[in-house]
């Protein structure tokens, strides 16, 4: 296996992503995710140079609305499927110190 | 005829001559999920209630004149696409509990034309996954064998058209998802050219990849459902307007002329020889129709399944961020603080092959890694979607092989995700292209399980693709599956 | 000898668009709504839902763009910076990185040592957060997506400027170019327009950057000078100390006076960016260009020279007026109404000023029409009210923007015209205060004036004052 996922390569994937891995997951993890970058690392046998990324496949361009108000009150629909919710409001953790 | 047998235009006919009333079948083919889902396990949320309530209203709208091809008949949606007040969990514990507030616009589209909505289907979770059993509720199994899969990730849908347990459903198809199920369930799928269904509504995987489209009893059915489903969408910027959605005028035996390729790079190594057997018998087909088919090379066929694995996963590891136990789903029941939170809920509520995914989509994303991951693959798929560019210039339709094999035993494939991946190799590369693809059986393997033919076509051809299917289907005559008899006679 | 510091500053400033709707779906922009009355399943990052561009965000920040010299992106697209945060429902923030809208402008500003020019590096569009509220009861806090998706444009200075003052004069500029084009009303207390500070300190005469912080939570020009100052000295301190300047993000707390950085070790900063799969590219053609050019207003600079030709007036009372262009606006639509235009602009310079600064309100707010404040004009050049109810009158039309015609008759305010009237009320006077009138008549010269009082008094303040004191001087 040419790309060794170290320990720290996964905890900071972890923050990133926010997940949180059992040691056994964390094996699992460093195992797969360096088998999968091998493999993708054979797209380096291909030479890109002056190719242009492609993001959109199709020349598809200038989608816009129009500035006017079409959305009205669906505040209970909103809230509908919130874990907790108060005042109106979603309810979260505390973010302020 | 028996009523499950009819396909769902022949079931649409049956009721606008009045042969039969749409709360009658709605009713068989709730009788027939009753039966057969311990079995099968084709749902995860099957709408009893509800189906029959719109059956009587969907009579009354026929009654009043309602001209639809699809007026009355039953469909199964793919759990990914939200249904109003419908419990939609993209088979995850993390949205175990998520009642959407509006529906997605291909659902919107079915219901105007007289769809009657039986419940939503299982899937591989977040549509990650060959075989519906990363699916946090449960395996689905294949209708014609039950220990095979029924593929992936809309597994529930094509097994619920195979077993009866509707006359149709919608798929979606990022990877592969609705022409490697049909296959290996035996039943028609075509993945649209990216744009053509509206993706409002749909959960995302890989955005840029993601299409609905129909899996079907057969090519009849699957132009009409397109006809129906096809839209410009307002809401969704990457919707594409078009004008010549008029599917099932394509519905003609005729392929006269028509340019067929066999890309080398489908039937070489690993390629299951009765696979290859029956897609070249089919090849073979539509030459003796007047077709001029021959082989070439596809360049570039090998980087598909890395090249798709860093786009998909990129764009899953951001879509999926928003599942964070705050505004809908699961959220943890003990947790210190907001980050703890987050943690824990996604930990929790994710599986391990979505875990899997968003770890390396975020990692190929990530400082330093992005340009030599991310944008390489972006590159590369320019030069994938030329090499299609180039040989839409010589043929009309390329035909190969869905899947390198029928459908595995159960629990075969996830031990491996680099093997289970490698059984995309010939359906993610019209993803990357945003080509249409088409997917139905040519056959059935000595094991008994069905043999998947693909039909691919340049932007905007699936006309093309109808055709050709159309001529095929023709030519090889019903097919369906032998000891149910649920739709059609055995070849 | 102490070494001598420079101080470096960069700004990142925030402007909200004067939109109807958000940058992504149909809700509307306006303040005040109760929590969460203002979204949908787009601004809440519900499942399946799309962002479309709202054009007019698009039109406002390509007029930005123009008017801060910038190189318009004929090809832009939008990417995601994700970071999980509460107030950020996809978890990820619709924000230009790679290919933004406007680049390489610059604008030009008064400094101490006369005019200089500030780079813009880029302005790019993104969306606005959520809002946090904590709270206590519950020791838990509280998301309001209202605020979530209106439309922002980012404008990211160069490092070029060296002092608070260079700084402030730059915000003004920039706000001054933005209010004119009606693209937002940058109020920095309202949060419509937020400035985050880069800094960094060099000696005197170094050629490299020091390194440098980003000071955030700066909510008005006061708290963005004394932070600036705050965070320079803690600077130099660090230097002095021998110590390193870490970079880092730093929170200014006005009331204390002092900073603080801001890092959690959940918190990496790696917002991998990606071009957002959801939304296509933008392609400008010149017609586009052309059209927003077109609606372009008249600038100030433009604006002062064609005043100094047009109309007589000090270049005082052109400076403040320009300053703001409803100001401007009013003053050229009132005599353009034929009000002389001195008198237009003692009435803007004067009552109008006095009463914007004691009501604390921006000049953007003035509400009253150039008809009322023609007609008042005109009410005074008549002699049909005088100077003092002149100013009464406006103080109500200030407020309430009433026609001052139908104010004054209905509340009987016309000056008395009538001189047997006038002239029986001065007799009136006269013979009421005997002790006056025997001192004007000992060359008390002043006792008038308190004569012309009282009979105005008695007039209830309707006479014209020039008139009883003529009246008084024959009558004595």
């Amino acid at each position: 296996m040419a790309n060794i996922i170290s320990d720290e390569t996964i905890e900071y994937v972890g923050i990133l992503a926010k997940l949180e891995l059992s040691g056994e997951e964390k094996e699992q993890a460093k195992k797969d995710m360096g088998r999968m970058l091998d493999y993708i690392d054979k797209l380096g046998e291909l030479d890109t140079k002056g190719v242009e990324p492609m993001s959109h496949v199709f020349p598809v361009k200038n989608v816009f609305r129009e500035d006017v108000v079409t959305n009205g009150d669906i505040r209970e629909d909103i809230l509908k499927n919130a874990p907790g919710k108060k005042d109106g409001m979603f309810v979260v953790p505390r973010t302020f110190e | 005829m028996e009523l499950l047998n009819m396909t769902a235009v022949e079931l649409a006919a049956a009721i606008r001559k009045k042969e039969v009333t749409v709360l009658e079948a709605t009713k068989t083919v709730l009788s027939q999920i009753e039966e057969k889902e311990d079995t099968y396990h084709c749902y995860v949320t099957v709408d009893k209630e509800g189906a029959l309530a719109n059956a009587l209203a969907v009579q009354e709208e026929i009654n009043r004149g309602l001209k639809s091809p699809l007026a009355g008949v039953p469909v199964a949606i793919k759990d990914n696409m939200c249904t109003e007040g419908l419990l939609t969990t993209c088979s995850s514990k993390i949205l175990g509990n998520f009642i959407p507030t509006f529906s997605s616009e291909a659902v919107l589209n079915l219901q105007r034309a007289g769809a009657v909505i039986l419940g939503k289907t299982n899937m591989d979770e977040f549509a990650m996954g060959s075989t519906t059993e990363t699916s946090a509720f449960g395996v689905t199994k294949n209708p014609w064998n039950k220990d095979h899969v029924p593929g992936g990730s809309s597994g529930g849908s094509a097994a619920a058209v195979a077993a009866s347990e509707c006359f149709y459903a919608l798929g979606s198809d990022t990877g592969g998802s609705i022409r490697q199920p049909a296959s290996f369930c035996g039943v028609v799928g075509l993945k649209p050219t990216y744009g053509t269904v509206s993706r409002y509504g749909l959960i995302a995987y890989g955005s840029s990849l993601d299409q609905i489209g129909p899996l079907c009893k057969d090519v009849t059915d699957c132009a009409t459902v397109m006809e129906v489903i096809s839209s410009h969408d307002a809401k969704d910027s990457t919707s594409v307007k078009r004008n010549d959605t008029d599917f099932t005028s394509a519905l003609k035996e005729d392929v006269k002329g028509m340019r067929i390729g066999l890309p080398k790079d489908y039937f070489g190594e690993g390629l299951d020889p009765e696979v290859k057997g029956a897609v070249l018998k089919a090849a073979k087909v539509l030459r003796e129709k007047g077709a001029v088919v021959e082989e070439f090379d596809l360049s570039l066929v090998e980087y598909a399944i890395p090249t798709y694995y860093t786009i998909a996963a990129a764009e899953a590891s951001s879509n999926l961020e928003r599942f964070d136990g705050i505004k809908y789903g699961y959220r943890t029941e003990r947790y210190e603080g907001l980050h703890n939170m987050y943690k824990k809920s996604r930990s929790e509520g994710f599986g391990p092959e979505v875990k899997r995914r968003i770890m390396l989509g975020s990692f190929v994303l990530s400082s330093g890694y992005y340009d030599a991951y991310y944008l390489k693959a972006l590159k590369v798929k320019a030069l994938i979607k030329k090499a299609f560019d180039e040989a839409f210039a010589k043929y009309d339709v390329i035909l190969g092989p869905v899947a390198p094999t029928t459908a595995p035993k159960l629990g075969e494939s996830l031990s491996d995700p680099i093997k289970m991946y490698l059984g995309d190799i010939y359906t993610i590369s019209i993803n990357l292209a945003g080509l249409p693809g088409l997917s139905m059986p040519c056959g059935i393997d000595s094991k008994g399980l069905p043999i998947g033919l693909q039909l691919i076509g340049d932007c905007f051809q699936e006309k093309k693709l109808i055709r050709t299917a159309y001529t095929y289907e023709k030519a090889r005559g019903a097919f369906g599956k032998k000891e149910d008899g649920a739709h059609g006679k055995a070849i | 000898m102490a070494k001598q510091y420079e101080t470096v500053i960069g700004l990142e400033v925030h402007v909200e668009l004067a939109t109807r709707t958000k940058i992504f779906c149909g809700c509307s922009t306006a303040f005040g709504g109760e929590p969460n009355t203002h979204t949908c399943p787009v601004c809440t990052g519900m499942p399946g839902s799309l962002p479309v561009l709202n054009r007019q965000v698009l039109e406002y920040a390509v007029a930005v763009g123009l008017a801060t010299n910038c190189t318009i992106s004929r090809y832009c697209k939008f990417d995601r910076k994700n970071y999980f945060y509460p107030d950020n429902p996809q978890n990820y923030q619709i924000s230009q990185l790679y290919l933004p809208i406007c680049q390489k402008g610059r604008v030009e500003i008064d400094s101490e040592d006369g005019k200089k020019f500030v780079g813009i590096h880029e302005i790019h569009m993104e969306e606005d957060a959520g809002k946090l509220i904590h709270d206590e009861w519950d020791d838990c806090s509280l998301v309001d997506f209202n605020r979530s998706g209106v439309p922002l444009i980012e404008i990211v200075s160069e490092p070029d400027m060296r002092s608070a003052n260079e700084v402030i004069a730059y915000l003004e500029k920039l706000r001054m170019i933005i209010q004119y084009l009606g693209a937002s009303d940058c109020k920095l207390q309202e949060g419509s327009m937020r400035a985050d500070v880069n800094l960094s300190i060099r000696e005197v005469g170094a050629k490299e950057f020091g390194t440098r912080t980003e000071m955030k939570n700066l909510n008005s020009f006061r708290a963005i000078a004394r932070a600036i100052e705050g965070e320079r000295e803690r600077q130099i301190d660090l230097l002095e100390e021998g110590k390193k300047v870490v970079q880092e993000t730093r929170r200014w707390d006005d009331n204390r006076g002092e900073s603080y950085a801001m890092r959690s070790k959940e918190d990496a900063q790696d917002y991998r960016y990606f071009p957002d799969p959801d939304l296509v590219p933008i392609v400008l053609d010149d017609a586009f260009l052309e059209a927003v050019r077109e609606k372009q207003p008249e600038f100030r600079e433009d604006k002062m020279r064609r005043y100094k030709e047009e109309f007589d007036i000090p270049d005082y009372d052109i400076e403040i007026i320009t300053e703001s262009k409803h100001m401007a606006d009013l003053f050229e639509a009132t005599v353009a109404l034929g009000s002389q235009p001195k008198k237009v602009s003692n009435w803007l310079m004067g009552e109008t000023l006095r009463l914007l600064k004691e009501k604390s309100m921006d000049p953007e707010e003035v509400g009253f029409s150039p008809e009322n404040l023609a007609k008042l004009i005109l009410l005074v050049d008549a002699k049909a009210i005088n100077g003092s109810v002149a100013k009464e009158v406006f103080e109500v039309m200030f407020a309430q923007d009433i026609d001052p015609e139908k104010y004054v008759e209905e509340h009987g305010l016309k000056t008395v015209n009538d001189e047997g009237a006038l002239r029986r009320t001065v007799e009136e006077v006269i013979a009421k205060n005997p002790q006056s009138v025997e001192d004007y008549r000992n060359g008390k010269e002043k006792a008038i004036g308190f004569l012309v009082g009282q009979t105005m008094k008695a007039m209830k303040g309707k006479a014209d004052p020039g008139m009883v004191n003529k009246l008084l001087k024959e009558l004595l």
